[in-house]
């Protein structure tokens, strides 16, 4: 695949491992903040090959992991109403809420339907008028903008039966408010890189600026991981913190104009609820009045009571980088990816999930 | 998060086109890429194009890399 | 003959009795005319006996059908213990409203199959439901076959030093299927692998009858089979990724999805367990049978890790392969 298997070239990176041993002295704390990220620095072992001075924490930057239980517990009431079509991402369909998870909704004779893409629920709309598509609209900045598209497709295709439920959370301020929270002390971080195509590199100078944290916007091939951090042990190494693209390929400075407009021309932030962190100002995103006849939440306003955690569920302490899954006690035992507790073990990139499938710490 | 893959776009109708990645072809939204041309790469996310890949940067990344592992 | 299949042409009667007469010249064998309860033969030897049944949504898929799959499934089945298949039993449970174009469509790729596996169908049922009650059609298959003298085939007969073969791409069958899933419409140039192996597997076994195990991946893909021989054998297994034969086009949808082609079913496809010093005659046979051509050694069986597969990456990193869990689930993250 073009674009791809450049950057999976094991030469390549079998020497840029060389030049980041070479070049590493300081002991130092990197996170990458985006669960695909985790995903592909696990698939490719690549904490195994790097040297042990460099120490990876996995962030909050799963989508999946952070949605509130109240949220999908929402969700899930949504998708118990009559003459109603729940469509997802596949990401969300076994995620447990406060009592059940959509899958088990499906289970029991909801109508939940997994799409690809906004324009399958677009397609369905069309193709079900009687009955009302909701759309439950998770991911960061990389997604919202195809949602904001799929709002706008349906206003001018005029489908008034297509309704979507924002859940849709931004980078930038959940990175402040983990680093405000002091739990962690990070040198370095490694930007989402899709996130990044949409809103570009600028948002992120407050980290270099005001933290003094070395930035690599990153590609998802090990390639593209192992540039990121070569680029963040230099920053280190030589104390000048700033803000690098190295998914050069994929992200321009200034992000997608186009995407932001969308984007903003249908959600507006506000507040939101992240799973095991909390309530974190202008960290989401919801539908503007304009929109408000697309909006699920409006048209459907469904009650749910506060959702209590799991008890022994560390979900959170491992989304804020403060605890490795293996600290939890549930991990492996009680909370396996047949069972799970809690949203890190059933999302594909869920940090607890990920050390499970690839084996981290399994004393082999 | 945010699986998106290069895919090549081999036509396009309105906002619409059809994106191939060796062979695997589907059709995608260009709304959030009005500037995408047939021949393009463009990053595929859910069935949208969120940006288009810039062929020299990508050359430049590649050149840079060899440099970097070869002087090591 | 009406267009589509009615509860009555399940209820014993003359509309039943015109559909299955309608089937006759297809899949006609002395055996079947009979069309008495029981299908009575002669065998002689060690008996295989295996049953599936076949539920896959679409019905019609890139390279076959339900009716094909329902064939082969349970014809590899056989094959994977050695055995030559003989016989197959057929029960349709078919859902009211379901198009006779289509039925005849389903029988035609059954006969098609049968056919091309040496197979005969020699006992049916058919049922009508209610709508809503099954998805179009559910197939059933029992199948029996002979075991030859001196082949003992069995997951848990791997042992280190035994190499382990694929037989060609992975990966084909799971992507044609979902290719056609409504929600996720995408188009595929390569159809689903469904195949008959017996052929394959009695080329192996000419090749060699020394073979420990033989699986083939279907539902849960290459990742389960490995992890069956390894938990049964009371072994590890370590492969290289970089040997794992895959067609791009397979590849490419799998990126696109974010799927993991381990994870993804074959239907035309088997894994084997074959001690080294065989290991490049078997290789070198399958090579030659049409459903072998991209046949591959991908690692071994080892010592070490008992219970768990353990993949090499391209990096030189190495990764534990486990178990899918739950559906196959396409994400966006």
């Amino acid at each position: 695949m073009k674009y791809v298997n450049e950057y999976r070239d094991p030469e390549l990176g079998k020497k840029l491992l060389e030049r980041i041993r070479r070049n590493s002295r300081k002991h130092i704390r990197l996170m990458e903040f985006c669960g695909g990220h985790t995903v592909a620095i696990f698939k490719h072992g690549l904490r195994q090959l790097l040297p042990s001075n460099i120490e990876m924490l996995s962030g909050p930057g799963c989508p999946v992991c952070v949605t509130a239980s109240m949220d999908l517990d929402r969700a899930i009431a949504m998708a118990k109403l009559p003459d109603v079509i729940i469509t997802s991402f596949g990401d969300m369909v076994r995620v447990p809420g406060s009592r059940s998870s959509l899958q088990k909704a499906k289970a029991e004779g909801a109508d939940v339907r997994i799409v690809y893409s906004a324009q399958d629920a677009l397609k369905m709309a069309k193709e079900n008028p009687d009955k009302a598509i909701i759309f439950i609209g998770i991911g960061f900045e990389t997604t919202a903008p195809t949602i904001a598209a799929s709002i706008l497709q349906a206003e001018q295709e005029e489908i008034k039966n297509y309704f979507v439920l924002s859940l849709h959370k931004t980078c930038p301020p959940i990175m402040k408010a983990i680093l405000d929270l002091g739990e962690v002390k990070l040198d370095g971080i490694i930007c989402p890189g899709h996130v990044s195509a949409v809103i570009g590199s600028r948002p992120y100078q407050f980290l270099a600026d005001d933290y003094q944290i070395a930035c690599a916007v990153s590609g998802f091939e090990p390639v593209d991981i192992l540039l990121a951090v070569d680029s963040l042990v230099e920053q280190i190494e030589s104390g000048q913190p700033k803000v690098e693209i190295t998914y050069r390929r994929g992200v321009k400075e200034g992000g997608n104009p186009a995407a932001l407009k969308l984007m903003d021309a249908v959600f507006e932030v506000g507040s939101a609820d992240w799973r095991g962190i909390g309530v974190v100002p202008e960290s989401g995103l919801q539908i503007r009045k304009r929109y408000e006849g697309f909006d699920a939440a409006k048209r459907f306003d469904i009650k749910v009571s506060t959702a209590k955690e799991p008890k022994g569920c560390i979900c959170g302490a491992v989304l804020r980088g403060v605890s490795t899954p293996l600290e939890c006690k549930l991990f492996r035992r009680l909370c396996t990816p047949e069972n799970p507790i809690g949203p890190c073990m059933v999302s594909s990139e869920g940090s607890c999930a990920t050390y499970y499938q690839y084996g981290e710490g399994s004393g082999r | 998060m945010c699986l998106a893959i290069p895919a090549l776009i081999k036509s396009i109708e309105g906002q619409q086109a059809v994106a191939d990645i060796e062979g695997v072809t589907r059709e995608i939204s260009l709304q959030l890429t009005p500037e995408a041309k047939v021949g393009d790469y463009v990053l595929l996310h859910t069935g949208y194009a969120i940006g288009v890949i810039d062929a020299e940067e990508a050359e430049e990344t590649l050149k840079l890399l060899r440099e970097m592992t070869e002087a090591g | 003959m009406e267009d589509k299949i009615l509860l009555a042409h399940g209820s014993g009667g003359k509309l039943m009795h015109d559909l299955i007469e309608s089937f006759m010249p297809e899949l006609a064998n002395p055996i079947l005319e009979k069309l008495d309860d029981s299908a009575v033969f002669d065998v002689s030897g060690r008996l295989a006996f295996t049953t599936d049944s076949y539920t896959v949504n679409p019905i019609f898929f890139p390279g076959g059908d339900i009716g094909r799959l329902a064939v082969c499934g349970t014809v590899n089945d056989l094959a994977m213990s050695g055995a030559k298949p003989l016989y197959l039993s057929l029960a349709f449970i078919i859902e009211e409203g379901l198009a006779v174009a289509d039925l005849k469509k389903i029988v035609g790729s059954i006969a098609e199959a049968a056919g091309e596996a040496g197979v005969k169908i020699v006992t049916g049922d058919t049922k009508v439901v209610n709508r809503g009650s099954a998805d179009k059609i559910f197939i059933n298959t029992a199948g029996v076959g002979i075991v030859p003298e001196g082949v003992n085939i069995s997951a848990a007969k791997a042992r280190p030093g035994d190499k382990v073969i694929i037989s060609g791409n992975i990966g084909d069958h799971g992507i044609a299927v979902l290719s056609k899933r409504e929600g996720l419409k995408f188009h595929t140039p390569v159809p689903s692998d469904c195949a008959p192996l017996n052929g394959l597997v009695a080329d192996i076994l000419a090749a060699s009858k020394d073979i420990h195990s033989l699986r083939d991946p279907t539902r849960g893909g290459l990742a389960v089979t490995l992890n069956d021989f390894a938990r049964q054998s009371k072994a590890g297994i370590r492969i290289d990724e970089d040997t794992i034969p895959m067609n791009k086009a397979v590849m490419a949808a799998c990126e696109l999805l974010g799927l993991d082609p381990l994870h993804i079913a074959n239907e035309g496809k088997l894994a084997a367990a074959v001690p080294v010093e065989n290991a490049e005659r078997v290789l070198a046979a399958m090579k030659r049978n049409k459903y072998g051509r991209d046949a591959a050694i991908i690692g071994e069986v080892v010592k070490e890790h008992p219970g768990q597969v353990v993949m090499k990456t391209s990096l030189g990193a190495s990764r534990i392969i486990d178990m899918p869990v739950g559906e196959l689930l396409p994400r966006i993250c």
